[in-house]
């Protein structure tokens, strides 16, 4: 095999400043990260950065040659923009290589007040084809989208011949059933949603009770699992919930499954992809650590020419299995 | 990479040993212990925020006894107790002591021991997740933590204490020190 030209950006999740550090030691390219409040979609209790925190990861990421993306990809409240405002602010000032953004709004203002501000597109916005994507190219000078986890790697390939930016997808980690940035099924059980509050099943309605050698889960005091003592856990989401109607019990949107798309990497080059992000902020840095080292080896193989192996991280995902996703749609 | 299911109990032999212990030296030394522990990383309470004030139960399931935990900023307290007297608790952490003593290494991740159901939480979602991470952004080292209640002294007592957690680690099959992180 011939020695590949091609050099994938590893983009790498980090919940805290030690798995920010823990991701750049691991061999991150880049990391990104959000805020301690409702301004990012990983708004969980004891997670996330306060600004001068986020300074500091900022330095120490470019003082290892690495870079820092700010996630801001909830979509403002009426009536309180100016926080997410001033989160766009707070990012420029301490020298964030770019914003996460999914808001047309609050993309017209980081543009307009920041104009050397990198824009990158939020999976949130669910921007899935050319003329979607070239229209915030067009707009407001966004330089890369995270492309949304429905796509064929057929169908990436066709989106990156039309447009002018890069493209990121995602390679590893929890998946959603739903288009990005247009699911509200949390908000049936709890009133809160990923797109206004940061979170799906939030902490605070979640419940585990063992209940006669079962895990009970309840989201808003809704049971939405009952696993046996050997069976694997999976998050307290609707979408990943296992139902009875009738004589029928099972998962009615989706099975609980992590993505693991490594073995596909040669083809997501292929197919123009400029970047790989590696899903999970909520995660521990020994989570981080291990993903991103493994990653970073799988990137560092296809660019050297070697051979991808993937596979190998099953046990940190949920539900213990893992899937290609949309990218080899075998269902069809 | 670790596995889950290679996850070590404490051994039988030594947790009947434990169940004929008085607790009041381990509630003290736990004491003592959290806090060290809390003077010495004050931003735990920054993550923690207003669950600082809630009741842990850390329940070793391979151990005949559990800790109770309550990381109050004015009055931390860590007290060894028998199950049946555990008590009123907001929220339970269960697992085998190496799982445990894992997460506040950095060896483990904590959603994958769930997943792999080597880890059981019960009552307050949102107060275990707070603690988790809080804990887990604070690089904590047992060893150095125990040293650092010699006061003065910590400086003499740092390398024994480590030799010692180390070894004691290594034949249980546990992590007493971040020294074995990568050894999982």
């Amino acid at each position: 095999m011939s020695v590949r030209a091609k050099k994938l950006e590893l983009v790498c999740p980090a919940g805290t400043p030690a798995a920010f550090r823990a991701a750049i030691d691991a061999g991150a390219h880049t990391v990104y990260c959000g805020f301690n409040d409702e301004t990012n979609a990983r708004n969980f209790p004891g997670l996330n950065f306060s600004t001068e925190e986020l300074a500091t990861s900022v330095a120490y990421a470019h003082k290892k040659g690495a870079h820092a993306l700010v996630a801001i990809n909830t979509f403002p409240r009426a009536g309180a923009v100016e926080l997410w405002h001033k989160r766009v602010d707070d990012a420029a000032k301490v020298g964030a290589d770019a914003v996460i953004l999914a808001d047309i709004g609050l993309l017209d203002y980081a543009s307009k007040k920041h104009p050397n501000l990198r824009l990158h597109l939020s999976v949130q916005a669910a921007a899935a084809n050319a003329d979607a994507i070239s229209f915030y190219a067009r707009a407001f000078g966004v330089k890369r989208v995270v492309l949304p986890r429905v796509l064929t790697v057929q169908e990436i390939a066709a989106v990156n011949r039309d447009i002018d930016i890069e493209t990121e997808v995602f390679i590893f980690g929890g998946l959603c059933v739903m288009a990005e940035g247009r699911c509200s099924l949390s908000s049936y059980a709890t009133g809160k949603s990923p797109n206004m509050n940061g979170a799906c099943s939030p902490a605070s309605h979640v419940e585990y009770r063992e209940e006669d050698d079962e895990l009970v889960s309840r989201l808003g005091g809704f049971a939405i699992h009952r696993v046996g003592a050997k069976e694997a856990a999976p998050y307290p989401t609707l979408c990943k919930g296992c139902f009875t109607a009738g004589d029928y019990k099972g998962h009615v949107f989706e099975d609980p499954a992590s993505l693991d798309a490594a073995a596909l990497i040669p083809q997501l080059a292929e197919a123009g992809v400029t970047a790989l992000k590696i899903e999970g902020r909520q995660r521990s840095r020994s989570y981080t650590e291990a993903v991103v080292r493994n990653f970073r080896k799988a990137v560092d193989d296809y660019a050297a020419g070697r051979q991808v192996v993937g596979g190998a991280l099953r046990d940190l995902t949920e539900g213990q299995t893992t899937t290609a996703g949309s990218y080899r749609k075998t269902w069809r | 990479m670790w596995n889950a299911k290679d996850i070590p109990l404490f051994p039988a032999v030594g947790a009947a040993v434990l169940r004929l212990a008085p607790l009041a030296p381990l509630s003290m030394a736990g004491a003592h212990l959290v806090k060290t522990l809390i003077r010495r990383h004050p931003s735990l309470f920054s993550r923690l925020g207003e669950q600082a004030d809630k009741v842990f139960l850390i329940d070793p399931t391979d151990l005949p006894f559990a800790f109770r935990l309550q990381p109050h900023l004015e009055a931390p307290t860590l007290e060894a107790v028998r199950r049946e007297d555990a008590g009123f608790w907001d929220a339970r952490i269960g697992g085998p002591l190496a799982a445990l003593l894992g997460l506040v290494h950095g060896v483990y991740d904590g959603d994958a021991l769930f997943f792999s159901r080597d880890l059981v939480i019960e009552g307050d979602t949102e107060a275990v997740l707070a603690l988790r991470n809080a804990i887990d952004n604070e690089e904590i080292d047992l060893a150095s933590e125990i040293a650092a209640l010699f006061g003065p002294f910590e400086h003499v007592a740092s390398l024994p204490t480590r030799k010692v957690s180390s070894a004691v680690g290594h034949f249980f099959g546990v992590a007493l020190t971040r020294e074995n992180e990568h050894q999982a």
